[in-house]
C-alpha cells in the first residue's frame, strides 16, 4: 500500500488575502487543514526599542505606524501611559476630540476590514464602497493633523490643535470642471466639525448599503456562518479581546467596564454574537460602526458648545505656542528645553488600555525618571488573535483559512511591531 | 474600598509569605513573586473566587541593566560645567549596580468577570535566566512567551515550541538586551556577482541625537514616595 503524507504548502508572505506579510504553513489532509504555522515578524522594526532610544513625545509618531488602518487609537494608547505617569489630565475639550477621532477611527479600521474581508470571501463591491467613504474620513484626519493617515495628532496633555474652522476643498482641474467641483465642495463649506456632522448624517443608510450586499446573502453566510467558531472559554483564554471576544457572547468593552476619557458620559451599546462565528464577528462589527457613528454625533453635540483649551498650559510637559516663544524669555528656554532634551517622567511603571478598534491595545510603560522610556511594552491585540489562528481552522477546508484569517482583522503592522 | 485595595487584601490573605513584594502605584496592583512559585499561584489567581483571571493579557520580558543611569550628568553642572554629551561613534554599555537580578517576566492579568487587573512581575537571576511557562495556565501565553525568548532570551519551562518569533530565520542574538546595538549587528544586501542575498557586519556607526537624562524633579517627588508607602 502507498505511503500517505500530508500535503505542506506555503502560504504567503506576498499574497494578497494574506493581509500584509504573514506566511502560514499549512499542513493539509486532502483539502482539510490539519495544522497552521503562522510565521510572523516579516515586518519587525522593533519599534519599542527604537522609542528606548529617543525622548518621549518623538515616538509619538511611531504609533502610527503600529496598526496603520487606526492610527490615532495607537497614539491613545501611548499617550494615556503617559499621561498616568506624569498625573496630568487633558481639558476636556481634549478629551471629547480625543473620543470623536477614536470613534472616526474606529469606523475607517471596520470599514477596511469589511472591505478587504468581503474581497477575501469573493464579493468585490463592498471594497469600492467602504473606501468611498474611508476617503471622507482621512479628509478629515487631514484637516485636523495635516497627515491623512499617519496623523501624530494625541499629545501628552491634549491633542495638537483645535478642530480647524474651514474643510480643505477640492481645486478644479483638468479632470475636474467647475461644475464638478462645486458639487464635491458642497459639504466642505463650513466647519469641519459641519463636514463630520453631514458624514454622521448619511452614514447609517450607508452601512445599511454595505448589509444588504452581504446580510442575507447566501454566498455570504455559506462562507461565513458556523466557520471559524470560538466558544466564550476558549476565547477568555486564548487573550481574544475587543470584536473578537464580543463575537463569541461575552459582552466585554473597556469604553464601558474601564472608561477612560468621556466615554462613561456618552451614550452607546455594546452588540455582542452568539456563536462565535465569522459571521457572528461581522455582525459585531457592522453594528459597531453604527455605535461609533452615535458617539461621534455625541461629541459633535458637545464640541459645538464648549469651546476651550484643547492642550495643557503646563510648559514642562507643552510646549509653548509660536508667539508666547517669541517675546517670552521663559518660554523661549521651555521650547528649547523641550525640543533638545524632552521632558523626564517621574520613575515608575504603568499600563494604560483602550479599547482599539481590533481588540484591548495597552502600553506598558517603565521610566527610570529620564527622558526616555526605559522600557516600553506594546501589548497589540492582534497578537493574541493570530496566535489561535491554528486552534481556529484546524478541519477547516483550505478556502476557509482565508475567511477565519480575515475576520480576525489582522495587521502586521502591530503584529510584528 | 477601592477595587484595587479590596485586591491587596485578598492577595494578602490568600498568598501571605509567598508575596516578595506588593505595590499599588497609579491603581494598578504589582504583585512580585519568587520564579519557584510563579506557577502555582498563577494556577491560583485564574481558579480562586476571588481573582478569576481568566485572561493572560501580555507577557514581557526586561533588562534591567542599566537602569537609573544617564548618558549626561546634569546634577554636579552648577559646579563642574556641562559634560558632552554622546560622542559620535562611541557606544557606552554603561552597567547598574543592581542589588537584584538583571532580568524580569512581566505578565498582566485581566478578570473580566470581577472587572480587575493584576500584574505579576518575577525577577530572573543567572544566564539564560528561566522560568516556569504558563501555558497550562493560560494558552495565550504560548505567543507571548515566545516573544520575550526571541529578544530578551528568557527561557520558558515547559513550553513545547520555543522558538524565535519576530526576528529573522537564522537571527543570532537577543535584540532587546540593553547590551545589543541599536543598529544591530549585521546588515544584509543583494550581491549581484554572488547573485545572492549576503550578510555582512554593519557599516554604519551608531550615533545618539538626544543623550538620556535623568533629572531629579522636586515636583514628582511627593507621589511617588506616597506611591511606594501604599504598598
Amino acid at each position: 500500500m502507498a505511503e500517505i503524507h500530508n500535503y505542506t504548502i506555503n502560504f504567503g508572505p506576498q499574497h494578497p488575502a494574506a493581509h500584509g506579510v504573514l506566511r502560514l504553513i499549512l499542513e493539509l489532509d486532502g483539502e482539510v487543514v490539519q495544522r497552521a504555522d503562522p510565521h510572523v515578524g516579516l515586518l519587525h522594526r522593533a519599534t519599542e526599542k527604537l522609542a528606548e532610544s529617543k525622548p518621549y513625545n518623538q515616538s509619538i509618531g511611531y504609533m502610527d505606524r503600529l496598526d496603520y488602518v487606526s492610527m490615532m487609537c495607537n497614539e491613545h494608547g501611548y499617550v494615556l501611559a503617559m499621561e498616568k505617569l506624569l498625573g496630568i489630565t487633558p481639558p476636556v475639550r481634549a478629551q471629547y476630540i480625543r473620543v470623536m477621532f477614536d470613534e472616526i477611527t474606529r469606523i475607517l479600521n471596520h470599514l477596511l476590514w469589511l472591505g478587504a474581508h468581503a474581497l477575501d470571501v469573493g464579493a468585490m463591491t463592498v471594497f469600492l464602497y467602504c473606501f468611498r467613504e474611508r476617503e471622507d474620513l482621512l479628509d478629515c484626519y487631514e484637516a485636523v493633523s495635516g497627515a491623512r493617515m499617519h496623523a501624530t495628532y494625541y499629545r501628552p496633555g491634549g491633542v495638537y490643535r483645535d478642530l480647524p474652522n474651514k474643510m480643505p476643498q477640492y481645486q478644479s482641474s483638468r479632470w475636474h470642471n467647475q461644475a464638478a467641483i462645486t458639487q464635491l465642495n458642497d459639504n466642505r463649506q463650513g466647519s469641519l466639525l459641519d463636514f463630520i456632522a453631514d458624514f454622521a448624517q448619511r452614514f447609517p443608510k450607508l452601512v445599511d448599503e454595505y448589509e444588504t450586499l452581504l446580510t442575507d446573502n447566501r454566498i455570504w453566510k455559506q462562507r461565513t456562518v458556523g466557520i471559524g467558531v470560538v466558544t466564550p472559554e476558549r476565547a477568555k483564554a486564548l487573550g481574544f479581546t475587543g470584536p473578537m471576544l464580543r463575537g463569541s457572547g461575552i459582552a466585554w468593552d473597556l469604553r464601558k467596564k474601564q472608561p477612560y476619557e468621556v466615554y462613561d458620559q456618552l451614550d452607546f451599546d455594546i452588540p455582542i454574537g452568539t456563536q462565535g462565528d465569522c459571521y457572528d464577528r461581522y455582525l459585531v462589527r457592522v453594528e459597531e460602526m453604527r455605535q461609533s457613528n452615535r458617539i461621534i454625533q455625541q461629541c459633535i453635540e458637545w464640541l459645538r458648545q464648549h469651546p476651550g483649551p484643547v492642550l495643557l498650559d503646563n510648559h514642562k510637559i507643552v510646549p509653548p505656542s509660536r508667539v508666547e516663544m517669541k517675546g517670552d524669555m521663559e518660554s523661549l528656554i521651555h521650547h528649547f528645553k523641550l525640543f533638545t532634551e524632552g521632558f523626564c517622567i517621574p520613575e515608575g511603571e504603568a499600563y494604560a488600555a483602550v479599547e482599539h478598534p481590533k481588540g484591548e491595545f495597552g502600553v506598558y510603560l517603565i521610566s527610570d525618571g529620564a527622558n526616555k522610556p526605559y522600557r516600553l511594552k506594546v501589548r497589540p491585540p492582534g497578537f493574541a488573535h493570530l496566535a489561535a489562528l491554528d486552534e481556529m481552522v484546524r478541519g477547516h477546508m483550505l478556502a476557509d483559512v482565508v475567511t477565519i484569517l480575515s475576520s480576525q482583522d489582522i495587521v502586521f503592522g502591530e503584529i510584528d511591531r | 474600598m477601592s477595587t484595587s485595595d479590596q485586591l491587596v487584601v485578598n492577595l494578602q490573605t490568600v498568598f501571605g509569605d509567598t508575596i516578595k513584594s506588593l505595590t499599588v502605584a497609579h491603581g494598578e496592583v504589582t504583585l512580585e513573586l519568587d520564579k519557584h512559585t510563579l506557577r502555582r499561584v498563577a494556577m491560583q489567581l485564574r481558579d480562586d473566587p476571588l481573582f478569576h483571571f481568566e485572561q493572560l493579557i501580555d507577557v514581557c520580558g526586561v533588562d534591567y541593566l542599566n537602569y537609573g543611569l544617564a548618558e549626561w550628568s546634569t546634577d554636579n553642572a552648577t559646579a563642574t560645567g556641562f559634560e558632552r554629551g554622546v560622542q559620535q561613534g562611541e557606544e557606552r554599555i554603561q552597567v547598574a549596580n543592581l542589588d537584584r537580578p538583571r532580568f524580569a517576566a512581566v505578565y498582566h492579568l485581566l478578570s473580566i468577570s470581577l472587572n480587575q487587573r493584576l500584574r505579576l512581575k518575577v525577577f530572573l537571576d543567572g544566564e539564560p535566566p528561566m522560568v516556569d511557562s504558563l501555558i497550562s495556565v493560560w494558552p495565550s501565553a504560548n505567543w507571548f512567551e515566545r516573544e520575550a525568548f526571541d529578544l530578551y532570551g528568557i527561557l520558558f519551562n515547559g513550553h513545547e515550541d520555543l522558538r524565535r518569533i519576530l526576528t529573522d530565520y537564522g537571527f543570532i542574538g537577543h535584540p532587546f538586551r540593553k547590551d545589543f546595538p541599536l543598529i544591530g549587528t549585521v546588515e544584509m544586501r543583494y550581491d549581484a556577482s554572488e547573485k545572492r542575498v549576503i550578510y555582512e557586519p554593519v557599516s554604519i556607526t551608531p550615533r545618539t541625537l538626544v543623550p538620556k537624562v535623568i533629572r531629579r524633579d522636586n515636583r514628582y517627588v511627593e507621589p511617588v514616595l506616597a506611591g511606594d508607602k501604599h504598598g
